[in-house]
């Protein structure tokens, strides 16, 4: 009896479920609509949620000034967030939706590489740009034989850059001649930015003291500082994500090691500098997008813009997040068309384009060429100290 | 030679951690002779309770060391009363059930501490920063060696409590009932011990003792998740087993040993290897010596 009730509820769900589809598709004919559709990935919830959030913020505070303008070729521009909840699955989900079902001409995301990997090959598939605000690892835009996908792009630098950067500022601006390293085994990102690292500044005349490393979740660090203290060298570099960063900052210092640390954008969280930590970190070094002490117009701009809309001041994904809606729009403004074809061949030569987050040149490779900025820990706070062109 | 009195220094820190945790093990497997997998988890509970506590208290109390005795104090008692809990709700019903049973139900416990603890209303499942206790910086700072305030705070309290529960064992009316029933639990309850009670305290003082144990992991490593007791909970274990399960003196030895063993493999041969390492030294005891170096052979009466 339950069995019978259970299929006739089974085969009426399919059947409406089936019939809306159809009305869906069958609605507006493509091409008329009234707005530009621009989707986004993002992790709005989870662990890397305020990743996320602080894209959508930088997004949605560049619609709102393009509309403001009159919109493009005479259209608002409409975005269609879609949450990844900080996991892969639902990643792909929602990238299937808004390639299929809204039929968006671009979308912009995600934060993490692994997810924006994950949604690589259904843009190749819907012929629909996917364009990465944040995602470093280099295999973002390649396919697996290496080869660059046709509708993949991002406007942030890629690991080796940030490796090569952090390696420049250490022989040219603290002129270190003797650096240890400390990077986590188990992590492509950490190795990849340790190998630049070294190859630039040995190049560069400098040698690498000790090399030690770690795999990511371990707390204990003493037995590798201990190493890396007797060859006593001027500062260490350890390329890790912020938990394991700040516990190491405190093992050394407790150590009696005084060098100051270098680091890249995995350090940047508001977790880095909590507890024992801001002492132990005071000093240290680490590359990343953007400050927002940056002197630059166009910062300053954004800044009192951002400020004016939200009440707090921008960070590094925020920046990006508005680049990249602003840059999918001149694209657009410059092509006068608005399909995803169009998109992706105007993001392939798009050159030095003055963003928030620098000069943005793509390259062969889809990746955004541009410098980096080296922020200084002080107080707990990151301020600025330099910027490094690639 | 500076470098490696640095690594002993290093090592015997964390093994005094472990330390305290294998006492937990070896206890209740001494009056009861079944290894309690919720050990490590109960260890961690005792991270987040002076993460919670240490907000209420520092308010009220003036001094640092003040603040943070009061915090070590809450962690053990916290941890006692949850070991006794855990014992009183999971393990007595089981009481007399084949041992591989109450074993099963011990791995549940684990479980169902670690897996609400990363409900988001509970603990959380991100890393939190633990409150710094005391101020951190290296007291002994020579010109290679040093020894960080925080390993000189593990070394006083962990020593001063391992002396305390000598005394408690060897000396006070319940340690010799808790001797009494390691040896042999049937006959002491004949002998008008109450059992059910010194199997209570037993698990209240092994778990305290995980609880000071966390206490101290969390000053020297201030960042805690609810995975964080599975890791040295498994080194303690193993501390225990090389010392020989049920005998105190033979944990405290074999954290010791588990911790420089690690440190050392860390500092001289690969990173990579210090969890590789101690779970080796596990399977050469079972294979060469499974009563443990400090434990006595016995055989098991059918």
């Amino acid at each position: 009896m339950n069995l019978r009730l259970l299929t006739t509820a089974a085969a009426i769900a399919v059947f409406t479920l089936a019939g809306c589809s159809k009305t869906d598709s069958g609605d507006k004919p493509a091409g008329e609509a009234a707005t530009i559709k621009i989707g986004q990935i993002a992790s709005m919830t989870g662990k890397e949620a305020t990743f996320g959030q602080q894209v959508d913020d930088g997004i949605k505070l560049a619609i709102e000034e393009i509309n403001k303008a009159g919109g493009l070729l005479g259209k608002k521009v409409e975005l269609i967030t879609e949450d990844t909840q900080s996991q892969t699955p639902p990643t792909k989900t929602a990238m299937e939706k808004l390639v299929s079902k809204d039929q968006v001409v671009a979308v912009i995301g995600e934060v993490a590489s692994s997810r924006s990997m994950a949604a690589a090959p259904i843009a190749e598939r819907g012929k629909v740009t996917l364009l990465s605000p944040a995602s470093t690892n280099s295999n973002v835009t390649l396919d697996k034989d290496g080869k660059t996908l046709n509708y993949v792009y991002r406007i942030c630098f890629i690991d080796p850059f940030q490796g090569t950067v952090m390696a420049k500022f250490a022989s040219e601006n603290l002129k270190a001649k003797n650096i240890a390293v400390l990077k986590d085994n188990a992590n492509d990102y950490s190795v990849g930015l340790a190998k630049n690292f070294t190859e630039t500044f040995t190049k560069n005349g400098g040698t690498i003291v000790e090399e030690q490393a770690y795999e990511g979740g371990q707390t204990d660090f003493k037995a590798q500082l201990t190493a890396i203290k007797a060859k006593n060298p001027e500062a260490i570099f350890v390329p890790g994500y912020y938990t394991e960063v700040s516990l190491i900052a405190q093992q050394a210092r407790e150590l009696g090691i005084k060098a100051p640390l270098l680091g890249g954008d995995g350090w940047d969280s508001p977790v880095l500098t909590q507890g024992a930590a801001k002492q132990a970190l005071e000093g240290s070094f680490f590359s990343n997008h953007y400050s927002e002490q940056d002197t630059s117009a166009v910062v300053l701009e954004f800044i009192k813009r951002y400020t004016a809309k939200y009440n707090e001041v921008p960070g590094a994904m925020s920046a990006l997040g508005y680049d990249a809606m602003n840059i999918i729009a001149k694209v657009i403004k410059d092509a006068g068309k608005a399909d995803a074809e169009t998109i992706a061949k105007g993001l392939a030569t798009l050159k030095d384009y003055p963003g928030v987050t620098g000069k943005i040149t793509i390259d062969a490779q889809h990746n955004a060429n541009k410098p980096a900025v080296v922020l200084q820990i002080k107080d707990g706070k990151y301020s600025y100290y330099s910027t490094i062109a690639p | 030679m500076e470098e490696f009195l640095q690594q002993v220094i290093n090592g015997l820190s964390l093994g005094a951690i472990y330390a305290l945790i294998a006492l937990g093990y070896t206890m209740i497997y001494g009056v009861l002779r079944f290894i309690n997998f919720a050990h490590g988890d109960v260890f961690m509970v005792g991270a987040y309770i002076g993460f919670f506590i240490y907000p209420l208290l520092s308010e009220s109390l003036e001094t640092g060391y003040l603040t943070a005795f009061a915090v070590l104090l809450a962690a053990m008692l916290g941890c006692g009363l949850l070991g006794v809990t855990i014992e009183f709700l999971a393990y007595r019903p089981l009481r007399n059930r084949p041992k591989l049973t109450v074993l099963i139900t011990a791995i549940g416990v684990s479980l169902f501490l670690e897996y609400t603890g990363q409900i988001d209303f509970v603990f959380g499942a991100d890393y939190k920063t633990y409150p710094t206790l005391v101020e951190r910086s290296a007291v002994l700072s020579g010109s290679g060696l040093s020894l960080g305030s925080d390993q000189v705070i593990v070394f006083v309290v962990a020593i001063g409590l391992m002396l305390l529960l000598r005394v408690i064992v060897m000396k006070t009316k319940i340690g010799i009932a808790m001797r009494a029933l390691s040896m042999n639990l049937s006959a002491a309850s004949l002998m008008g011990i109450n059992t059910n009670r010194v199997i209570s305290f037993t698990f209240f003082i092994g778990s305290a003792l995980a609880g000071a144990g966390a206490t101290l992991y969390a000053i020297s490593y201030p960042k805690i998740n609810p995975l964080m007791g599975v890791l040295p909970g498994l080194k303690a274990f193993v501390a225990a087993v090389l010392g020989g399960i049920g005998n105190i003196p033979g944990a405290v030895f074999g954290s010791f040993f588990i911790g420089t063993a690690e440190t050392m493999t860390a500092g001289y041969i690969s990173p990579t290897f210090r969890d590789a390492i101690v779970f080796g030294i596990l399977i050469l005891i079972l294979i060469f010596k499974p009563s443990g170096l400090l434990g006595k052979g016995g055989v098991e009466k059918v």
